[in-house]
């Protein structure tokens, strides 16, 4: 027996895509060659397109792997999460040591605030040209562009956790005679763990953004430059499913994380 | 009369911005015997939390000197346990793992059955066997002290300090602590430091209580000895004529000696 309250969530948005699907039809008359619904759904799912065409779907063998440089659009997905992970794991294993560090030294935070503000608000593709000349490596550098764009959030929420750390707490730590390390340990990390959590989240959406934007101007494989390739393959219904499968892979990727979040939380921890 | 813990000339002075200075407290001299009661009271601002965080470490005086049991104070340490007025007990802890991280350091000479009674020990002290494996953010704020007071007691001070403990409690949880307090003490002897503003709260518990004049520049004022037997019982004393004396006493040096203006 559905509840109310279930009820209301699937119906709702169900709603919403009613009006969409229209909106999106009407928007495909205006324009030109713009993908309609069905042409979508057959691109994705194969069948006869509105040209008459047979169309194989590009979902109907996620798997197949024809050559290196043609393969099914899981391995494209696996590929891309593949150098996201890369770089986002080498942005924890680098932001949170710093973060802790500029959140327990007011001479770190100092030194290094000027910098992390400059550096936090270019875009990726701004990095992208240097680091491509430096590794001369379409997989470094779709690596390293995350790495250097992700970085940021980890370092800053790490060092709000940091400091928002209750002066009590830590006047417990000093009557106790924690050693510093002790005060790390079993004080400053569960204060700060959930907002190194928060920065985790905020910086996996970052580099999953800019995967698809690296990945477009690196070619080779991954969902980005496979979007890209279907519009240079005039396959524009193509370029519609991208969209949405790069949204809700990041919308998967942002709930695992919050799971994870909310796991380590002890806020939330009941 | 053994000096236990000695105040000498204490003074404070916080730097104000512009090289001006603001002194807190002055020339405070007081001497404790082991295992008195001792309460602090005075108006808000005249110093009694700065004493109290002097007493503990975790402000340095910036003249005259605190010793504790023949050695001299220069930093926090467990020998001066202090309870919080908001509990600060860690809440990603639960009851048991609060007393049992602050048993562990501060006594890491315990096997794990040792340290196991040992925070059993105090958690039954305070009557907090069913919560024992709750956080403090699922026990009432009366509990949270309790727990507080069981961290502090189970990690053997000297001195106990407690920074206002009660005054965030209303007014029956704040006399049912002031019974937890007092049984405990009945059974083991402690030096216990208490700051309050709370007339009957320092009659009640202490054997002196000490008035502190308004700051800036604050002083011991007085200092009134309660001589009333223990176990003391609330009730009856209201009609004691030493208990309405010390009440009086404090009383009058509160609102008339150095009545505060704008309170």
């Amino acid at each position: 027996m559905l509840s109310l309250e279930k009820l209301r969530q699937i119906v709702l948005p169900f709603l919403v895509l009613m009006v969409l699907i229209p909106a999106w039809s009407g928007l495909a008359v205006i324009v030109e060659d713009f993908p309609t619904p069905s042409d979508t759904y057959v691109a994705a799912f194969g069948g006869i397109n509105s040209e008459g065409d047979e169309v194989i779907g590009s979902l109907s063998d996620p798997f197949y792997i024809e050559n290196e440089d043609d393969k099914g659009l899981f391995w494209q997905v696996l590929n891309s999460l593949e150098r996201v992970f890369a770089g986002f794991a080498l942005a924890i294993a680098i932001g949170i040591p710093v973060g802790l560090l500029i959140g327990m030294s007011k001479n770190f935070m100092t030194a290094l605030n000027p910098y992390i503000q400059i550096l936090k608000p270019v875009s990726p593709l701004a990095w992208l040209p240097l680091l491509l000349m430096v590794f001369q490596d379409i997989n470094a550098t779709a690596i390293s562009t995350i790495f250097i764009t992700s970085i940021w959030p980890i370092i800053i929420n790490t060092a709000l956790g940091v400091k928002s750390v209750n002066e009590d707490y830590l006047n417990v730590a000093k009557v106790l005679c924690f050693t510093p390390l002790e005060k790390v340990t079993q004080i400053i990390l569960p204060v700060a763990v959930p907002y190194i959590f928060t920065g985790m989240r905020l910086s996996l959406g970052i580099a999953w953004l800019v995967i698809v934007a690296a990945e477009m101007l690196t070619g080779g494989i991954g969902i980005g430059f496979w979007i890209w390739d279907e519009y240079n393959n005039l396959n524009y219904p193509n370029i519609v499913i991208g969209i949405i499968i790069v949204g809700v892979v990041g919308y998967i990727l942002d709930m695992i994380m919050g799971r994870i979040a909310d796991y380590f939380d002890y806020t939330k921890r009941r | 009369m053994s000096k236990f813990l000695d105040l000498e000339g204490v003074e404070k002075v916080f730097p104000l911005p512009k090289g001006k200075e603001y002194v807190a407290v002055t020339d405070v001299n007081l001497h404790i015997k082991e295992n008195e009661i001792i309460s602090i009271i005075g108006h808000s601002g005249c110093g009694k939390s700065t004493l109290l965080n002097m007493i503990a470490g975790l402000d340095m005086a910036t003249d005259g000197g605190i010793i504790l049991d023949n050695k001299e104070i220069t930093g926090p340490g467990p020998e001066r346990a202090v309870v919080f007025q908001n509990h600060s007990l860690l809440p990603w802890l639960t009851v048991y793992q609060n007393i049992e991280m602050a048993v562990k350091k501060v006594m890491p000479e315990l096997s794990p059955k040792e340290l196991k009674e040992r925070v059993y020990k105090f958690i039954e002290m305070v009557n907090l066997d069913p919560a024992k494996d709750k956080y403090p953010g699922e026990i009432s704020g009366g509990m949270k002290q309790r727990v507080g007071i069981a961290r502090a007691l189970s990690i053997k001070p000297k001195v106990l300090l407690m920074d206002e403990p009660f005054g965030a409690l209303d007014s029956l949880t704040r006399a049912n602590l002031q019974e937890h307090l007092m049984r405990i003490q009945q059974n083991v002897k402690n030096t216990v430091i208490i700051i309050t503003h709370d007339i009957d709260e320092a009659v009640l518990l202490s054997d002196r209580v000490i008035m502190m004049t308004n700051g800036p520049e604050a002083t011991i004022g007085e200092i009134l000895e309660v001589n009333l037997e223990r176990p003391r019982d609330r009730v009856s004393l209201q009609h004691d004529p030493e208990y309405i004396r010390c009440r009086e006493a404090i009383l009058s040096f509160l609102y008339e000696k150095y009545a505060k203006e704008d309170e």
